[in-house]
């Protein structure tokens, strides 16, 4: 590649999912994480002579679901391969993975195809005695096959995606949708979910791919993000000063922000992929997809969108509540208090002041605290109605959260509602411009900032309890504004 | 009674004998034990004591073949005790579980005499690829009996076990029965659970009976036959199977394929086949001529296929958990060694050869194409049975050959499975018979030659009957010179 154009980054992901069914893929062993090493094994996931695959049929109706949620279609007949290496977290020397039909594929989750979906099975966990960490110059490698044979969808996409913020996004976006189908417990630091990225660079606008690099296992979005950067970064310079990008498997180190190339297993890995003869065909009724595609609760794609178009509710507010269920629910309980309540009013006070003042009190958690959707809704429509003022209302919304209190109390018990009678606040507006000559003569001499003086009077003089738009409006009505 | 005559009777006898109080299930146990303790075959590896056989018999007498012991090929895991595949890489290995064929005829109350010898990993036609060494013909000791099942094959027609579990992946139950002068049957693939079988061929393995006739064939396959809940390609036989009674072939037609059995029969072998022909026809049957047009190249697909399987089913046998573990210097000479130690040289041929087949840039050119011809091979198989019932073949071009004869040349060895190999491929039932005896090649004296009947896949009852009538009609009743039967 050379040229002095612009270059873009091109990046695809290749997601590991491990499924949160009871059982394992193969057999009946019970799925678990942190328990004693080798106890939840038997004869077929250790792999003894003799043994056969039994698919566990939750984990092909949660691959199912999951296609459904992507979009994608299902393959009438899919098949299963073996994957041939030989390590010992791989007991059989195979793993059964799908290879050229895998069980769905050609969908998309927001700006993004997807390739691929298929079904296989994790491997078991190795742990290296000694100090090298690796398996070379170890002074022994232990294996605890509790994880292997757990089922793992991976998800492939195609290279649509641009920048590591954007992977970023997308990344939470995938992981909010998975967590919401109930399929896995997308836990990224416990790897029940894993991302791999594959990078490459070209000139803008190109429609060929340059050589891709592969970023393994970031346990993090954030690290990802920054990972996908740094590699964006050195690329360009590889090229800028008149190099080739190597293909090569990558380690981004989050504390140092390096970057290092990873020997593989075996340099020049040959699966010698070969279909699986002890398994028949995965072919789905259509039972089980009219069974995946009625489960399909509303995903955080299509919950943003109807926020934003039918409600109004702000990008931000929209995608926040999206992807955490229990806010999206709370949100909903929020406007189900009133219909006057506006939408967009509500989700800004849900995300934000809410949200802080849970945080500010303790951190706590919506299923901890003692304010109800219906309360705050109550809150909001006495803001939105004018009875009480923003800053009024922060006040009670403090009280709410700290006892739990209701809102028309609170604002009874201490007067806050705001002066309606307009007669009343014209002749408190009147005073102030008596009792403050300086800053009067001021505003009609054509600073307008003096305002601020007056409106603090009045403000002043009701505790509070005036609406600031509707005491400026008269301060200018009559300064002669 | 006397032990003479318990020990001559086959498997269905036995169980009337059983039933009717002649002798009772720990006698029959007893006798057979003592038997087997006189072994001369080297047909076992591992002997039954009879306090460890003798629960099974207790654990479901009701069932009419209770108390009928079986020898079990050494491929079947059997829990704690040891099971080998003739490959010394799992010396010393001790199953966790057992194998579903296993327990079945255990659930039956079918108490296990021993683990039989055999081809390490069921790879050979002769059993001198056993890690424990060879066994002999009971016809004539310094012959081979067959293989790979050749221990079961020479332990029921030597005299040392009633009847006998094995398994077949290109003939390795017809192959060794032919040559021991037994029945041996290979039934459809998928009519019995292959869970606890030591895989070679995952997609060709399958088990059933070697015996002394045709009934004690269908008695222990309704024994075996089933869907298990382990084995996701296995199916069972729908209504099962009931002993043969069949007195006559009237209506019935029989094809032979012509372009299969032409080249290195021997003369002896095609004699009694033609004599066999013209039994059925006695019998009211019709000989066909019919054209398998793609056969002639089973054994090239099958010798990519099978290896192919092989090599990534024998992966496993690495050093990590279980059997004998050669070095620990580090990851690759634990591998190496265990292996390069571990397994014999077919062993070793078959994996390379499988793993090349396998390889990227060369898996179309021969995997690809072995599935294609596999693929033609059943359409042929298809198109016969449109024309005629049964497709009838001598078991194997020869008799039984000589200890050392064939160990080098590979090929040639794999040429005695060129008329079992076609029906492994097309997963349909094949039965062997004993049709006569026949001269081998350098002269002296009779061997045993078997008669394979072929049937359409999950058709066992039809074949078991078409086989019931040609060995009354045939009544081959001899048992090997100088055998204890």
């Amino acid at each position: 590649m050379t040229g002095t154009g612009e270059l873009e980054a091109v990046i695809g992901l290749e997601i590991h999912v491990q499924l949160s069914t009871r059982t394992k893929m193969f057999c009946g062993c019970e799925l678990s994480f942190g328990d004693q090493p080798n106890v939840h094994t038997c004869p077929v996931c250790l792999a003894h002579p003799g043994v056969l695959p039994v698919p566990n049929r939750k984990a092909i109706e949660y691959a199912l679901l999951i296609a459904a949620a992507l979009e994608c279609e299902v393959a009438p007949r899919s098949i299963f391969h073996r994957k041939n290496y030989f390590y010992p977290d791989s007991p059989k020397a195979y793993q059964i993975s799908q290879f050229d039909i895998p069980i769905a594929g050609a969908g998309r989750l927001g700006d993004v195809r997807i390739h691929r979906v298929h079904l296989e099975e994790d491997a078991a966990k190795m742990i290296h005695v000694g100090e090298s960490g690796r398996i070379q110059g170890s002074d022994a490698s232990l294996v605890d096959f509790n994880r292997g044979g757990t089922p793992l969808v991976e998800i492939v996409t195609e290279p649509d995606l641009r920048s590591g913020a954007q992977v970023r996004e997308w990344g939470q976006l995938l992981r909010a949708t998975i967590k919401q189908l109930g399929v896995s417990d997308v836990n990224m630091e416990e790897g029940s979910l894993r991302c791999d990225a594959n990078v490459s660079v070209r000139p803008s606008g190109s429609d060929r791919l340059g050589t891709k690099t592969e970023m393994k296992n970031m346990n993090s979005f954030r690290f990802i993000e920054r990972g996908i950067e740094a590699e964006i970064a050195r690329q360009k310079e590889v090229i800028a000063s008149g190099g080739k990008v190597v293909q090569e498997t990558l380690h981004f180190d989050p504390s140092t922000s390096e970057l290092h190339s990873l020997r593989s297993k075996e340099e020049a890995h040959d699966y010698r992929y070969m279909p699986e003869p002890d398994l028949v065909p995965i072919a789905p009724t259509r039972a089980m997809l009219d069974a995946a595609a009625g489960a399909l609760p509303e995903l955080p794609a299509g919950r943003s969108r109807r926020y934003r178009e039918d409600l109004a509710v702000s990008d931000s507010a929209a995608l926040q509540l999206s992807f955490e269920v229990e806010w999206a629910e709370f949100f909903e309980g929020v406007i189900a208090h009133d219909t006057e309540i506006e939408p967009r009013a509500a989700a800004n006070w849900v995300t934000g002041e809410f949200a802080a003042e849970l945080r500010k009190q303790g951190d706590q958690g919506l299923s901890e605290t003692r304010v109800t959707p219906d309360a705050l809704g109550a809150l909001v429509k006495l803001v939105g109605s004018k009875r009480i003022s923003h800053a009024s209302a922060k006040d009670v919304l403090a009280e709410m959260v700290a006892e739990g209190a209701d809102p028309l109390e609170v604002v009874e018990e201490r007067g806050l509602e705001q002066i309606s009678d307009s007669g009343e606040l014209e002749a408190i507006v009147a005073t102030a411009i008596d009792e403050n000559p300086k800053p009067a003569e001021q505003v009609r001499s054509g600073n307008e900032k003096a305002i601020g003086a007056l409106v603090g009077a009045v403000m002043k003089a009701t505790q509070g309890r005036a609406d600031g738009g509707e005491v400026t409006r008269l301060l200018r009505r009559d300064l002669g504004l | 009674m006397a032990d003479r005559d318990l020990l001559r009777a086959t498997a269905a006898e036995t169980a009337s004998l059983i039933a009717d109080g002649q002798v009772s299930a720990t006698e029959c146990l007893d006798a057979w034990l003592a038997r087997v303790g006189e072994d001369d075959l080297n047909g076992y590896l591992w002997k039954a004591d009879a306090a460890a056989a003798g629960q099974t018999v207790d654990r479901a007498a009701a069932d009419p073949v209770a108390g009928v012991p079986v020898a079990v090929k050494d491929i079947f895991c059997t829990a704690g005790v040891p099971t080998t595949a003739g490959s010394r890489i799992l010396d010393g290995y001790l199953p966790p579980y057992t194998a579903t064929a296993v327990s079945r005829l255990a659930a039956a109350g079918v108490p296990m005499l021993g683990k039989t010898n055999m081809d390490e990993f069921a790879m050979g036609s002769s059993n001198e690829n056993s890690a424990f060494g060879p066994v002999l013909n009971p016809w004539d000791h310094g012959r081979v009996p067959g293989g790979s099942s050749g221990g079961s094959a020479a332990v029921v027609a030597g005299g040392l076990a009633p009847w006998a579990l094995g398994t077949d992946t290109g003939g390795s139950i017809r192959q060794p029965a032919a040559l021991c002068g037994i029945v041996g049957l290979k039934p459809t693939y998928g009519a019995i659970s292959r869970y606890g079988m030591i895989a070679f061929a995952s997609s060709l393995d399958q088990c059933g009976p070697l015996t002394r006739d045709v009934t004690d064939a269908a008695l222990m396959l309704s024994r075996l036959e089933g869907r298990d809940e382990m084995d996701s390609t296995s199916v069972g036989i729908e209504g099962g199977v009931d002993p043969p009674s069949a007195t006559d072939l009237k209506g019935l037609r029989f094809g032979i394929p012509a372009d299969l059995i032409g080249e290195g029969m021997e003369e002896g072998v095609r004699e009694v086949f033609d004599q066999t022909a013209a039994t059925i026809e006695r019998l009211g049957g019709s000989i066909e001529s019919i054209k398998l047009p793609h056969s002639d190249h089973g054994i090239s697909a099958y010798y990519v296929l099978a290896p192919a399987e092989a090599s990534t089913n024998l992966s496993r046998y690495d050093g990590v958990r279980y059997g004998i573990r050669e070095s620990n210097a580090d990851l690759d000479s634990m591998y190496e060694e265990t292996r390069g130690e571990g397994f014999g040289p077919e062993v070793k041929r078959r994996i390379m050869l499988g793993t090349y087949a396998l390889s990227s840039g060369y898996y179309e050119a021969y995997y690809g194409r072995a599935q294609r011809v596999r693929t033609m091979i059943v359409r042929d198989f298809t198109a016969a049975f449109e024309q005629v019932d049964f497709v009838i073949t001598p078991t194997s071009p020869t008799v039984a050959f000589g200890l050392g004869e064939k160990t080098a040349d590979p090929w040639s060895m794999y040429l005695n499975d060129l008329y079992t190999v076609p029906m492994s491929l097309a997963g349909i039932p094949a039965i062997s018979i004993p049709a006569g005896t026949a001269e081998p090649a350098g002269g002296g004296p009779g061997l045993p030659v078997g008669f394979q009947i072929a049937a359409p896949a999950f058709s066992e009852q039809s074949l078991l009957e078409a086989a019931f009538a040609l060995e009354g009609a045939i009544g081959f009743n001899q048992a090997p010179p100088g055998a204890k039967r």
